[in-house]
């Protein structure tokens, strides 16, 4: 009898079929041959349903599990300083460091739609397993299926991050009290002005890079300059970008905001792109940013342990927690004048005069 | 920001507001209307109403084209992606405009109408070039600012003998506008709304030129100063109709020289004269029927205007009884004496034209002022959001 053979995957010019998604020796091929070697780690390699994963030490010593789960579906796939891989391991990283925990694992679950380049979809899985390395929080379970063709835009991505956070530490929106300083870890409206640059209505030229990154090392460093209990308040401004953010915080905690327009950094090419495009840098998405709320005494100690991270060296003050009933997030613009900044209503539309 | 930090300058700013503080006479009262919604809009985003004296009190004019687009135009527009299957582009903002039946051209488009946001005349013009097969309508609103392009675009469809492009024209007229406010009772005859001068606008005037506000001057005896849609443009603008009304002058005065000519951009002008011609009265949202306040496709371009095309009648709906829109339109009342304001009328749900875009007076005070005089209902104690 012949030796086994199987074709191997067509990643220079195959496509997604519908092949892929009906879990037979195609959908086995497709697992093994693009998502098991680009992903590899021992609790992938177990090959069961699940994952069987070890209980971390600060389990044991009474902390407690952090689980967060975020779908990505960036439209244009491929954009200026990062791609839906990437992303899908940054945002959900993300979200488990903003609650002060230590990312472990990571599941990813994909939806793929037919006709779908294989070798687009290799480079994204590739650059998800160097996201995931780097920021050393391994995909350890996944899933695949295959939609028809117009059902699905590419491919979307949606992953899960577990994460274990130290007993006694409580970091959360609702934990913002008067007084408090808010800090901001580096310009906004980097990543949404990069994939706007891309999408093909409006192509524009800029030099402009995404910001995503994944945060957790940023997080640890910040939190092990001051004592427990100083940092109040995490949050990645991603949708509805820094003014969203800051309006959740204060419904959460109950209280208002005053912000300093000119101490918020905004890089001058997303500046003019936003005044080009209509749009509020405020409410322009980033996807390596994060905002955090301190106790007063030690917001200079926090500041000072993010400027010396790479990914905070441009991190700024801009501005304080008040008491206010009605949960304004107010702020005194550059200008001179003082305004609400309120939440993003829908999507943000371009004016038209 | 080169050619914009240099309008947005803060020492200057407390400098021209130092000025104007300095020159309102006491007991005098100063009440500018801003036509545009660009000006609404600088107004309320630098927080410009804070750097001015108590005696100048700024009024929001008419001048947000989606704000006085009529319910029935809309309509008009998501009959044509609902029920005939056309492809309807338009603007950002004219997207969520309350129509009838509940429905928006963004709540109809996830009802299946193939109903796109473009950023430019131009783009649809590409839609069509693309789509052979299909209808593609361009729902143009605006004042004279985006009636030029659309002329372009009905030009450049004629050249490429684009068979399946036209235009929902809802061009509407600035000085019309104006004149129907300045007739108006409330102005006229009971004196209810104070205007004692105007802050004319900036991208109308670059291409119709100052000389058409010559006759408000004149005629009405009201200043008007043109000015840019930078926040010391607006200042200094201020300042400058503070001092014709202490000097009781009422003339047109041209702040935004920079862009803004007597005569305008004579092109652009004439192209729309060839494509365009007056409607003998046109319904604006808020303000009614106002009479050669519109511009309809001429007969010679008669199948790029979707209205022939498609042999569109129109009809007009009222908007709800308890909105203030029109009064607020005309000045006679700030957003907040609306009883649908901020309560059931907010940025998400709009009831009236003024909550849509946020150059219009109730959405501008709603998103960026109302800290100064509505308490806010405080929300039970909120759930933990998702990021």
């Amino acid at each position: 009898m012949k030796k086994d053979y199987q074709r191997p995957l067509d990643l220079r010019s195959g496509r997604i079929d519908l092949n892929h998604g009906a879990g037979g020796r195609a959908a086995c091929q497709l697992v093994d041959e693009l998502f098991g070697r680009a992903f590899d780690n021992e609790f992938l390699g177990q090959g069961n349903d699940g994952a069987l994963l070890p209980a971390p030490p600060e389990l044991l010593e009474g902390g407690r599990l952090v689980m967060s789960c975020d779908g990505h579906v960036v439209s244009p796939i491929f954009f200026p300083g990062g791609d839906l891989g990437s992303l899908a391991v940054h945002g959900t990283v993300n979200d488990v460091a903003m609650l002060g925990a230590r990312p472990l694992y990571l599941s990813a679950s994909f939806i793929l739609e037919e006709g779908y380049p294989l070798a687009d979809l290799k480079r994204l899985v590739d650059s998800m397993a160097a996201a995931s390395r780097a920021a050393g929080v391994p995909v350890v379970t996944g899933d695949t299926k295959v939609v028809e063709q117009g059902k699905g835009d590419g491919v979307f991505i949606a992953t899960t991050g577990v994460g274990v956070v130290p007993r006694g530490r409580v970091i959360g929106g609702a934990m913002a009290r008067p007084g408090d300083a808010v800090l901001v870890s580096g310009s906004i409206g980097d990543h949404g002005v990069a994939v706007l640059s891309r999408r093909e209505s409006l192509e524009f030229e800029t030099a402009i890079q995404s910001d995503s990154a994944a945060l957790h090392g940023l997080v640890g460093a910040m939190l092990a300059a001051v004592p427990e209990g100083s940092v109040h308040v995490l949050r990645d401004p991603t949708r509805g970008g820094l003014a969203t953010t800051l309006n959740e915080i204060a419904r959460q905690s109950g209280i208002g905001m005053h912000l300093e327009e000119a101490a918020i950094p905004v890089k001058p090419q997303v500046d003019a792109a936003c005044e080009l495009l209509g749009l509020d840098p405020l409410y322009v998405a980033n996807e390596g940013k994060l905002v955090a709320v301190v106790a007063p005494g030690h917001a200079d100690a926090v500041l000072a342990a993010m400027r010396a991270h790479p990914l905070g060296a441009e991190a700024a003050r801009i501005g304080s927690v008040v008491a206010d009933d009605h949960r304004f997030v107010q702020m005194a613009t550059r200008f001179g004048g003082r305004r609400v900044v309120d939440w993003l209503t829908g999507e943000q539309l371009p004016r038209i005069c | 920001m080169k050619f914009v930090d240099e309008f947005r300058d803060g020492a200057l700013a407390r400098g021209l507001a130092a000025r104007i503080a300095a020159e309102v006479q006491p007991g005098r009262r100063y009440a500018f209307m801003e036509f545009c919604g660009g000006h609404t809009h600088a107004i309320s985003r630098y927080g410009i109403a804070e750097l001015l004296p108590p005696q100048v009190r700024m009024i929001h004019g008419p001048g947000c084209p989606v704000c006085v687009l009529p319910i029935g135009r809309i309509d008009l527009a998501i009959g044509l992606a609902l029920e005939r299957g056309a492809i309807v582009c338009t603007y950002g903002d004219t997207m969520r405009v309350p129509a009838s039946g509940n429905l928006s051209l963004l709540k109809a488009k996830a009802r299946g109408g193939d109903i796109r946001m473009v950023y430019s005349a131009a783009d649809a013009l590409k839609i069509a070039a693309a789509h052979p097969g299909r209808e593609v309508v361009f729902l143009a609103i605006g004042f004279e600012t985006t009636t030029p392009p659309t002329a372009l675009a009905i030009l450049a469809a004629e050249r490429q003998g684009l068979a399946n492009f036209s235009v929902l024209c809802c061009h509407v007229l600035t000085p019309s506008a104006i004149t129907h406010i300045l007739e108006s009772a409330e102005v006229r005859e009971y004196g209810t709304v104070p205007i004692d001068g105007f802050v004319g606008p900036a991208h109308v005037s670059i291409v119709i030129g100052s000389a058409p506000y010559e006759h408000f001057a004149d005629e009405y005896a009201k200043p008007v100063v043109i000015a840019g849609f930078e926040p010391l443009d607006v200042m200094q603008a201020v300042l400058m109709l503070v001092r014709q009304v202490n000097e009781g002058r009422a003339e047109v005065e041209n702040q935004f020289t920079r862009a803004v000519t007597r005569e305008g951009n004579l092109a652009a002008q004439r192209m729309v004269a060839q494509v365009f011609g007056l409607r003998s009265s046109f319904e604006w949202r808020g303000l009614g029927e106002v009479p050669y306040s519109a511009l309809a496709i001429r007969p010679a371009y008669a199948r790029f205007d979707a209205e022939q095309r498609f042999g569109l009648a129109y009809r007009p709906v009222p908007d709800h009884k308890n909105c203030e829109c029109g009064a607020i339109l005309r000045g006679v009342k700030r957003p907040a004496d609306c009883k649908l304001f901020g309560t059931v009328c907010t940025p998400e749900t709009p009831m009236g034209s003024c909550m849509v875009s946020s150059e219009g007076a109730c959405a501008a005070h709603y998103s960026y002022g109302r800290f100064r005089d509505i308490p806010v209902r405080v929300e039970p104690a909120a759930e933990p959001v998702q990021p």
